[in-house]
């Protein structure tokens, strides 16, 4: 009994990591790419969940095709917020470009609130209902569908980056913009795309968390536990990223499961701060991340 | 970031407080009305000088830590809970009086932002703003679920304040106490700029490593930063306690905290003048917007939940609004005003 509870809750814990590890590689993406710190990533899954629901059931449209629609209109939106709001700060100090994603953030949220209204909405999952059994253990398909759209959305971006022409000059960028540049590689359209493909990720991660939950203008805050996934990946591993979501999903889930009794219930609300705190302790540059050298 | 002063012929000019006599009768003035307010108008606007008092002391609190130091935190709004939470269990489970709770608070959280500073000392910029973050989740969540000491969201009611026999139990009353603090927090911090310290923790925000070179203590005046910035919110929290009779968990949330931080931004970072009236406008600023959508709410009613959202997205736009046009707050348009008149009628 205790194995199959093992494997349930670690098959969910690797559901909910892989949902942080999309949006952590979103985070990762765009503060490679332009240093910016983007605190509205949660939001633009949120968002990008509510359109894919109203296109499903307020429009009709298939699941599929909705799906891909909100993804494209999250890439224009995601693109226009990084050429309207967020280009002017690139290179400005850390608290105004924090807050300007904050504020971003703030305005998503408003939007969604204002739109869709702050009851829960059931996202009308495509996932069959009936759990699946391995090893004894009933695991919601959701997760199974979750885990594995994650895994394939990796590869192709594994893919993209070591192949593409344009994988190639978001790394460039990322590793020195100035001499991408001289380069003449096109800055401004890396950064852009960043954004978009942030946006596409974060949507995907937003359609997959909705349909094993539900769809409410409070899910913002699961995507800011993607914060400690990042810090403990390291800031710059896009890698690190997703082990680091992998590894805060399965944790919180088992402190949720096996610690509740000693410390109290929604102690797997806290697990990813505390784990955060622990890292920044013993090695601030997280798993992978590079060590920062400051020189005056 | 920072806005420079008028150019000062001596150091004594340099040191003075207020700078010019025109500044020092309007702060006469403003002094005045704000002593006799509570004499003119009705009981609703004396409990919004209230808040916006409370604010002012936690944003200039923020402002010596963020502004001042340049350590960014999003966890503001927990050390103002600690402090609230503080006073709160002291007074209403333990019986102390408004003058014990209220330091005893203060000093509450200033050993917990001792605690907090520590990480300092290794981490800045984004490490610090997710390690504050990190501290603000788990405060917020302490405060939910250690249900027998602060009763979770059922919140503690504490007893009205009194001070030397006098019961403070109206909104008029207490006011004066909260200006007083308001008043006396922002002397301090005035103060605090122009001493020793104050120039060491601008010497830390500008350029940390440089500073610890030419002798500056890093580690002492970091910490400091944080022990004196909780302090302030930590009292500032006791006296929103007090003020509002009952407090809860979601008075101290995330999104408060964020909130503080749009103050000192939108009021000018690193300004006394800027935190005050940075505080004032964005605690005016939901009342300008409630009473223009009031209107629409009551119309229409199967709309009025969503009402709330517009408060959001207006906050959100501040924000954006002013870090893209005028990063230096109201605070920078006061100077630019300023400067405009100095040489008028001529323009050059």
């Amino acid at each position: 009994m205790g194995f199959q509870i093992l494997i349930q809750l670690i098959i969910t814990g690797l559901a909910w990591g892989s949902i942080y590890a999309c949006i952590a590689l979103g985070f990762v993406l765009i503060f490679k790419s332009t240093d910016i710190f983007n605190f509205a990533q949660p939001e633009l899954m949120m968002f990008g969940a509510y359109i894919a629901f109203t296109l499903i059931t307020t429009l009709k449209l298939p699941f599929v095709l909705g799906f891909f629609c909100a993804l494209i209109l999250m890439v224009l939106i995601g693109s226009l917020l990084e050429m309207m709001v967020v280009r002017p700060m690139i290179g400005e100090p850390v608290l105004a470009v924090i807050m300007v994603t904050l504020g971003l953030a703030n305005v998503l949220r408003g939007l969604t609130g204002l739109f869709w209204g702050y009851e829960e909405l059931q996202f009308p999952s495509p996932f069959p209902e009936e759990p699946l059994i391995i090893f004894g253990a009933a695991i919601n398909q959701a997760e199974i569908y979750t885990i594995l759209a994650t895994a394939i959305l990796l590869v192709i971006f594994f893919l993209f980056f070591k192949y593409s022409g344009a994988g190639i000059s978001m790394r460039a960028t990322a590793e020195d913009t100035r001499t991408a540049f001289l380069m003449g590689i096109n800055v401004k359209g890396v950064f852009t795309a960043s954004w978009a493909i942030a946006s596409l990720v974060a949507t995907i991660a937003g359609v997959f968390l909705a349909s094993f939950t539900f769809l409410e203008p409070i899910m913002g805050h699961v995507g800011l536990k993607a914060l400690p996934a990042i810090i403990l990946g390291g800031l710059d591993s896009v890698h690190g990223a997703i082990i680091g979501g992998l590894i805060i999903g399965v944790t919180e889930n088992l402190a949720g499961f096996y610690l509740e009794d000693y410390l109290g219930s929604g102690i797997n609300e806290i697990t990813a701060y505390v784990i955060v705190l622990i890292v920044m302790m013993i090695r601030p540059y997280g798993l992978f991340g590079t060590k920062e050298i400051e020189r005056v | 970031m920072a806005v420079t002063r008028f150019c000062v012929r001596t150091y004594e000019q340099d040191l003075r407080i207020f700078p010019s006599l025109a500044a020092r009768i309007s702060l006469i003035i403003f002094g005045l009305v704000l002593l006799g307010l509570p004499f003119f108008v009705g009981k609703y606007v004396v409990f919004v000088a209230c808040v916006c008092g409370v604010s002012v002391i936690s944003a200039l609190g923020l402002n010596i830590l963020t502004g001042y130091t340049g350590l960014i935190s999003l966890g503001h709004a927990a050390f103002m809970g600690i402090g609230a939470y503080t006073a709160a269990i002291l007074s209403s489970k333990a019986g102390f009086p408004f003058v014990a709770a209220l330091p005893l608070a203060g000093l509450m959280a200033a050993a917990i932002g001792a605690v907090v500073g520590v990480p300092t000392l290794r981490l800045k910029g984004l490490y610090l703003v997710v390690t504050t973050l990190a501290f603000q989740f788990i405060t917020e969540h302490v405060i939910y679920h250690w249900e027998s000491l602060t009763l979770s969201d059922r919140g503690i009611i504490l007893p009205s304040p009194a001070l030397l026999g006098y019961k403070l139990d109206t909104y008029e009353s207490f006011y004066y106490v909260i200006l007083f603090f308001a008043v006396a927090a922002a002397m301090f911090t005035k103060n605090l700029a122009m001493s020793r310290t104050g120039r060491a923790f601008v010497a830390v925000r500008d350029r940390d490593i440089a500073a610890e070179i030419i002798g500056i203590h890093l580690a002492k005046y970091k910490i400091l930063a944080f022990v004196i910035s909780s302090f302030i919110a930590g009292l500032a929290g006791a006296l929103y306690a007090y003020l509002m009779g009952l407090i809860g968990p979601d008075h101290f949330t995330f999104n408060q905290s964020i909130l503080y931080i749009a103050m000192i931004i939108v009021g000018g970072l690193g300004t006394v003048f800027g935190s005050v009236i940075g505080a004032v406008f964005m605690v005016l600023l939901p009342e300008v917007i409630s009473a223009v959508t009031g209107p629409i709410a009551s119309a229409y009613p199967t709309f009025s939940p969503r009402v709330g959202a517009i408060s959001v997205i207006v906050y959100g736009l501040v924000i954006i609004g002013f870090l893209l046009f005028e990063p230096d707050g109201l605070f920078g348009i006061w100077i630019k005003i300023k400067r405009y008149w100095k040489p008028w009628p001529f323009t050059y």
